[in-house]
């Protein structure tokens, strides 16, 4: 069984339809990615399986169970890592779990006992405007899994890094994903960091977005920069280039 | 230390400078004799009147003090729950904002006679006033402040299954600290004013109470030595929010150069 699958969603705005027939599968461990320019729905997308919009037709499966429209199901990073200026880091980390109803002093403790993983110790007691990019990123991808380490949904996580420091987070999110195993449906525009990461990329064309095409990236984890000057990493590259270009 | 004295200096310096020149130059003008002296006293009569008069001033004072209080926490409340309720209710925003608004063009004073009609001359009608002054800037402030939160963290919220009371409680509400400090700032200046305000139009005690009686008498000096200590009170009240905010909100206030130190530190 999928762990996750998105059957036939459409949407659309008004009289402006945004996804058509979209369908995709995550299997446990997996990491997929969405790949599309903007304006194709991807965003759209996510808000549809985080439960956050109801798509017109089609439904959401976590599991094998119906979870279209239902809120709390999957973690969901959004483009904006959107830590809390008001909270330290451990707080915005624990903040999943403080939801749940986790009494505070114990969401802490769970919270905490994950920052050496992320490579966050030494943060805790923070304000969250005191941590660089990178690091901001890091506290939010760890709140993102302690929300549920079922599916994580992250929208373009690494877009607001600068290329220098997107390149040690890409090394250090596959050294990561090593450890946690998490199965993760992935937006970017960023076809070097689509290849790097993933197993599988789904490309999102048109208007409205559709899949037209999937690529299977069928290299060993864990993959390091050098692969990405490989012949073969080029051939990925202009293999997603066509399907680009045929969406148009 | 240093660095603190000269913040200190840098910030305040000027307008204490300002404030001297003013206060030399009223004594000049008052000592050469271009104002007759009762029409314009002296700072240092003031100062004499201020001394002289202090226990009555203290008296009268603790009575102000305990209406503008008293109104302010209640209006501060009438504020919070105002906001709360037009917040979570977007048909009631429409219906009754605009209500709030034309409440505020209504002129104090034209509302105090009444008030003193309708309550009597006891402490009842200066609270009430103070609250109808004080609620409007918290719940203008507040409003803004939860309708100003980021839809992104609603959303991220959602996402996470949290409920409406706690969208509330654990985003909006932090969220609007900043503007609910300028609301609450701008009401502790009032309170005491709207006091004094519904004490000049009847009452026993209080500084406005004090203000017509020493009117009465045309002691001028006695008139302005209650003009500053309310001013002074209006200032001690606001300062205690400004305290009261940097407590609440210590993320607002830390040094820049901390927040570089701590990104050497990573790299």
């Amino acid at each position: 069984m999928e762990r996750l699958e998105i059957s036939k969603v459409s949407v659309s705005f008004g009289t402006r339809q945004i996804l058509q027939d979209v369908s995709l599968t995550l299997k446990e461990g997996e990491l997929v990615s969405l790949l599309g320019i903007s304006g194709s729905g991807k965003t759209t997308l996510f808000n549809v399986i985080a439960g956050l919009l109801k798509p017109d037709t089609g439904s959401v499966y976590l599991d094998g169970e119906d979870i279209t429209a239902i809120p709390g199901q999957v973690s969901y990073m959004l483009q904006k890592d959107l830590l809390l200026p008001f909270h330290t880091v451990e707080d915005n980390v624990a903040l999943p779990l403080i939801l749940k109803g986790v009494p505070k002093k114990k969401a802490r403790a769970e919270a905490v006992s994950h920052f050496r993983e992320f490579g966050l110790e030494g943060t805790e007691k923070l304000w969250a405007n005191q941590l660089s990019g990178g690091m901001r990123q890091r506290a939010a991808l760890l709140r993102t899994y302690l929300f549920s380490s079922r599916v994580a949904l992250l929208d373009e996580p690494f877009s607001a890094l600068d290329a220098l420091t997107k390149r040690s987070v890409h090394q250090w999110y596959l050294q990561v994903m090593e450890q946690i195993k998490l199965s993760t449906l992935f937006i970017t525009h960023d076809m070097d960091e689509a290849i790097l990461l993933s197993d599988r990329i789904y490309v999102l064309t048109g208007q409205p977005g559709q899949i037209l095409h999937e690529l299977v990236i069928d290299q060993p984890h864990p993959r390091t920069e050098a692969f990405a000057v490989t012949e073969q990493f080029l051939n990925y590259k202009k293999q997603i280039l066509v399907y680009l270009k045929e969406g148009q | 230390m240093t660095r603190k004295l000269q913040n200190i200096t840098q910030s305040k310096g000027p307008a204490a400078l300002t404030i001297l020149l003013l206060l030399v130059g009223w004594q000049l003008v008052a000592m050469s004799g271009l104002v007759p002296g009762y029409l314009l006293p002296s700072p240092v009569q003031v100062l004499h009147a201020f001394c002289q008069d202090w226990n009555t001033l203290w008296s009268h004072l603790l009575v102000t003090l305990q209406e503008a209080l008293l109104g302010l926490v209640v209006g501060v409340s009438v504020g919070f729950v105002f906001a709360m309720v037009m917040d979570a209710w977007e048909g009631l925003y429409r219906a009754c904002y605009p209500l709030l608004i034309i409440s505020q063009t209504i002129p104090t004073v034209a509302i105090a006679p009444l008030l003193v009609l309708w309550f009597g001359y006891d402490m009842t009608p200066k609270v009430i006033l103070v609250v109808l002054v004080t609620f409007f800037p918290v719940t203008v402030g507040l409003l803004e402040g939860f309708r100003a939160t980021d839809r992104d963290a609603v959303a991220l919220f959602r996402s996470m299954g949290a409920k409406r009371w706690q969208i509330f409680c654990y985003l909006k509400v932090p969220s609007a600290l900043p503007q609910f400090f300028s609301g609450l700032r701008i009401a502790a200046a009032y309170s005491v004013v709207g006091a004094v305000i519904s004490e000049w139009l009847g009452g026993f005690s209080g500084l406005g109470v004090y203000m017509t009686r020493v009117k009465s008498a045309f002691a001028f000096e006695k008139m302005f030595a209650v003009i500053f200590l309310i001013s002074a009170l209006s200032l001690l009240l606001m300062a205690l929010v400004g305290l009261w905010e940097k407590k609440m909100m210590p993320y607002r206030y830390i040094q820049k150069d901390e927040k570089k130190e701590i990104e050497k530190h990573e790299s």
